[in-house]
């Protein structure tokens, strides 16, 4: 065996990529299962094509996954690669323009034949025109290797054996970073344990690609990345959707209602539909509905039942489910409207990832028709804004919109799993018995009084004996709840309904600001969280004090907004729209905002919102 | 799939708590509800809401636990003149509403009160979705053949040809046959009743309620301001007897009274007519089978009616069991918490929230 030296580094940030058939999502998840078991800390961004199997070898029908590590805490995927694994000339094309020069580039070179290269418009060959001179290059025949890798196994056809390369590829990088390829064992007997010689093979070109890089010339070194310092806990690797389904189940629990979902599939939203499918156990119901309108009123009906009602959808959904939730505002029950954004309009870019439904679910219905707006920051918070979601629609007897979008969706990060005991959430109480006494002192039943501190109407479920009532879109009695069209009464309806919403408890906005005299804050929303604390750590780092805060709650507003938004010179406000918030900050509070805006479907770069950070600097100096 | 492995009830109303014994009987009153009445005098309408307001107590349900929910139109304030749960929804919807509705509470009988307009034009496809899930709901389709609540525009179900403030030179459209566009969607219980005939709405409304799954029952009901008189023929006794089709399953398909009577047989090619009772000889006569597996006699008996009305068949034109959705979505929860040991612990969230592949730090 050739003897290896090993080197420390502190964070690596690698991206795989390949064709959309090639596996590289799955390449991803597993080595950053390696990498959480390993105790570092990471963030990930997977990105794909919205075709399910693009073209081979086009650019279109790239796929890629970007995972960064570290032994520190990690706040973004990595704005640039460190390591790029391109399967074919697509996925080098598409991505090389994101690699520093000096970076490292693995190439699978079986893949790099004429009609591959003329696929993508290569004239001549990167391998070995001198064009990637710039970089350190691996060039492997990757497919090759893992074809004579798995020889033995005579019942698998080449294609079969071909289709395990990416395990080679796996095997080399987990050997290349010391990263433990048990747990991949493990989840490849499961996957493939009905089907021995398949398995057998993708466990062979796992280990082959570990051997390769052990063993040949090409590679002089591994890397060793120590365990990230984390509070203690026990930790679970997570993605946004997975965590937001979660949120829902223990808000459910603890609210001691059972939670039914009524969806209709769409990107980057299903995956919250399939995880709580699987969730039976937990009393969970499930309807995949015949739209988006259906979807949210199977929702609403079952919230009219009692249940925690929840539809989970994106932007176009939104679009399709507004005349519903206007009715859930005028009937006063509690819904959770999940959208999980992205690039819009219209179909827009499904799976690219976007913040441009804010103004959308703040103001997108007919007539005066608030709804409390909650965003979730990072991949393992989607778990607490769901159950803060929870919450405001069940105190408060009101839809609420809890906005995630595809960067949160899909991305991930370790996730210290907190007890149920100390979860937040009581037990809700429903309606039993009648509330008021009519003229002639007889206990009756008003649907529309309402609790003097929540202003919340009370929550009375069919089936509850002495209730009986009725409600409907129709402006109804403050009260009584009858039908009523007069003027005064629908002026005092809109603006009770509007004091509601106004009244749900927000906690203050904390300002995150170290020395104390910063003169300017940066202020974001949902998922630039990552983007926006790595820029101001850059910045702090080269000595100049910059503030930051992020808000969840975007109706209401923390009380203190306006206040801290007035304490700067200047508030940069970073966006994925065209200054949505900004537009909303300016109107509400008259500051000025620097709205700082891209609309690419992808996270800001953190050097990109350090430059913007440094250049208001400038201008406050 | 049969309906007994799952020990699937057959009532619609199996889950629902009836009145205890003892308890005094329900009258209409019981049913009626502080609200003033706002349709047109001269109403369908209010004929329905009498023969529903004196037909609830026969099913002995405790009042909250009946739920009517409506969608938008003239019909769709049902609810609130009913005093029983209710909800009076957005357009077309009620069916999507009625059945999250009755998922998660199998202990409630939910109706869902419709329009033409209301169930075929704006919410049809949440109409024949629920028809095809079999959700157990009982659904009111009371067609008039207008918009009313709109001030009268042609609505999908107006014979070609009406003359509308929409349709100044008459409307081109052809419409839809209600329990024609049922059938198809493979619906349980399809019923067609006149607003008129209280004795035969009763009747199918009972048996609509205890149907298990979804029941459409199509309500003719005359709107005296905007198209008045559409079914003056169906109850015009001269010619009522000629053109209505009772339909009594196991019974031979006939129509006319006495020496008119006329027998529905089967022609070469697949089709069927009315022949006079006298000339039936050896054809085959048509024996009404509202339990048949196939829909498609049913079918053919919708398709007897034309935008003429020379021949309406009124009655139930189907009524099978099928697992309802509703039933099927609650044993696969029931299912999974039992095999798990009872309904889930902190201890089983915990389990949930950690899932698979977790690891310590400290």
């Amino acid at each position: 065996m050739t003897s290896k030296t090993v080197q420390t580094l502190d964070r690596v940030v690698i991206r795989f990529a390949g064709d959309s058939g090639d596996g590289m999502q799955l390449t991803g998840d597993r080595f950053t299962s390696e990498t959480a078991a390993l105790g570092n800390d990471l963030s990930t961004l997977p990105n794909f094509p919205a075709e399910i199997r693009a073209p081979q070898g086009t650019l279109p029908g790239v796929s890629s996954f970007q995972l960064h590590f570290a032994d520190h805490d990690v706040l973004t995927p990595g704005d640039a690669p460190d390591v790029l694994v391109a399967m074919n000339p697509a996925a080098l094309k598409a991505n090389l323009a994101d690699l520093p020069r000096g970076a490292t580039l693995i190439l699978d070179t079986d893949e790099f034949t004429k009609r591959n290269l003329g696929k993508v418009g290569y004239t001549s060959n990167p391998v070995d025109d001198g064009s990637l001179d710039s970089w350190h290059v691996h060039p492997l025949a990757l497919t090759s290797i893992t074809v004579e890798a798995l020889a033995a196994f005579e019942g698998l056809s080449r294609k079969e054996k071909e289709r395990a390369k990416n395990m080679f590829a796996l095997g080399l990088l987990s050997w290349m970073y010391t990263r433990p390829t048990a747990g991949t064992e493990a989840f490849l007997e499961k996957k493939f344990g009905a089907r021995p010689e398949i398995l057998a093979a993708n466990l062979a070109a796992l280990r082959a690609g570990w051997n390769y890089g052990e063993t040949t010339e090409d590679f002089a070194s591994s890397y060793v990345v120590q365990p990230a310092p984390m509070p203690p806990g026990t930790y679970r690797n997570i993605t946004g959707n997975t965590a937001l389904a979660l949120g829902l189940v223990a808000a459910a629990h603890r609210a001691g209602r059972p939670l039914l979902l009524g969806s209709y599939p769409i990107t980057p939203a299903s995956d919250i539909l399939h995880a709580l499918s699987g969730m039976k156990r937990h009393g969970v119901t499930t309807v995949q509905a015949e739209d988006e309108i259906a979807g949210i009123g199977i929702a609403l009906g079952a919230a009219y039942g009692g249940a925690v009602g929840v539809t989970t959808t994106s932007g176009p959904g939104i679009a399709l489910k507004s005349e519903t939730i206007g009715l859930a505002v005028s009937l006063e029950l509690p819904l959770v409207v999940v959208d999980i954004q992205r690039g819009g309009p219209s179909t827009g870019l499904p799976t690219k990832t976007e913040q441009a439904d804010l103004l959308q679910v703040m103001f997108g219905r007919n007539g005066e028709s608030p709804v409390p707006v909650i965003a979730a920051r990072t991949p393992a918070d989607c778990f607490d804004a769901a159950m803060d979601a929870v919450r405001i629609a069940t105190t408060y007897r009101t839809p609420v919109v809890l906005l995630s979008d595809g960067y949160l969706a899909n991305g991930s990060e370790p996730w210290s799993v907190p007890s149920v005991a100390e979860l937040p959430g009581a037990p809700v109480d429903l309606a039993t018995e009648p509330n008021a006494t009519d003229d002639a002192g007889e206990p009756v039943f008003r649907p529309y009084l309402r609790d003097p501190e929540t202003l919340a109407r009370p929550w009375a479920v069919p089936g509850t004996p002495g209730l009986e009532h009725r409600i409907g879109g129709i402006e109804k009695a403050d009260v009584t709840g009858d039908i009523s069209y007069d003027p005064d009464n629908h002026d005092k309806m809109v603006r009770l309904r509007q004091a509601k919403v106004d009244g749900v408890t927000v906690p203050d906005l904390e300002v995150d600001d170290p020395t104390g005299d910063a003169r300017v804050l940066v202020i974001g929303w949902g998922s630039t969280y990552g983007p926006v604390a790595a820029a101001t750590r850059v910045v702090r780092n080269s000595g100049r004090p910059v503030a930051r805060a992020h808000l969840r709650h975007l109706n209401p507003f923390p009380a203190n907004l306006g206040e801290v938004l007035r304490r700067y010179d200047r508030v940069v406000l970073p966006e994925m729209n065209t200054g949505q918030l900004a537009l909303l900050l300016r109107a509400k509070y008259l500051v000025d905002i620097r709205s700082h805006t891209a609309v690419r479907g992808l996270p800001f770069t953190t050097v990109e919102l350090a430059d913007v950070i440094s250049q208001t600097l400038e201008e406050v100096r | 799939m049969t309906t007994t492995d799952l020990g699937m009830p057959a009532s619609g109303l199996a889950h629902v708590p009836h009145q205890p014994d003892g308890e005094a009987a329900q009258t209409k009153r019981d049913f009626t509800s502080d609200q003033e009445v706002r349709w047109c005098p001269g109403c369908g309408d209010y004929v329905i809401l009498a023969a529903v307001q004196s037909f609830l107590p026969e099913l002995g349900l405790r009042r909250e636990n009946i739920v009517f929910v409506s969608g938008i139109g003239c019909s769709s304030r049902f609810p609130y003149y009913l005093d029983t749960y209710g909800m009076h929804s957005i357009h077309g919807r009620a069916p999507a509403i009625a059945t999250g509705l009755a998922t998660s509470r199998p202990d409630l009988s939910v109706w869902v009160v419709t329009g033409d307009g209301d169930a075929l034009s704006i919410g049809g496809n949440h109409l024949i979705h629920a028809l095809r899930r079999n959700v157990n709901l009982t659904i009111l389709l009371f067609n008039n053949q207008i918009y009313g609540l709109t001030k009268g525009q042609y609505s999908p179900t107006s014979r070609p040809g009406t003359v509308t403030k929409s349709s100044p030179l008459g409307s081109v459209d052809r419409p839809f046959n209600p329990v024609s566009l049922a059938l198809g969607a493979e619906a349980t219980f399809v019923a067609r009743a006149m607003e008129s005939d209280r004795a035969e709405l009763r009747t199918i409304l009972k048996a609509a309620a205890e149907h298990r799954g979804t029941a459409l029952v199509e309500i003719y009901q005359n709107c005296p301001i905007f198209n008045d008189g559409a079914f003056e023929v169906l109850k015009d006794r001269t010619q009522q007897a000629a053109r209505i089709v009772r339909l009594r399953s196991g019974e031979p398909v006939t129509v006319g009274a006495d020496d008119e009577r006329k027998v529905l047989v089967r022609v070469a090619g697949g089709t069927q007519e009315f022949v006079p009772e006298a000339e039936v000889g050896a054809r085959e006569v048509v024996v009404h089978d509202a339990a048949a597996d196939d829909p498609s006699a049913a079918f053919a008996l919708s398709r007897l009616d034309s935008v003429e009305m020379t021949h309406v068949p009124m009655g139930i034109f189907r009524q099978v069991t099928r697992p309802t959705y509703d039933d099927l979505v609650r044993a696969q929860v029931d299912a999974a918490v039992d095999a798990a040991g009872g309904p889930a612990g902190d201890d089983d969230l915990e389990a949930l929230l950690r899932g698979r592949d977790t690891w310590t730090v400290g």
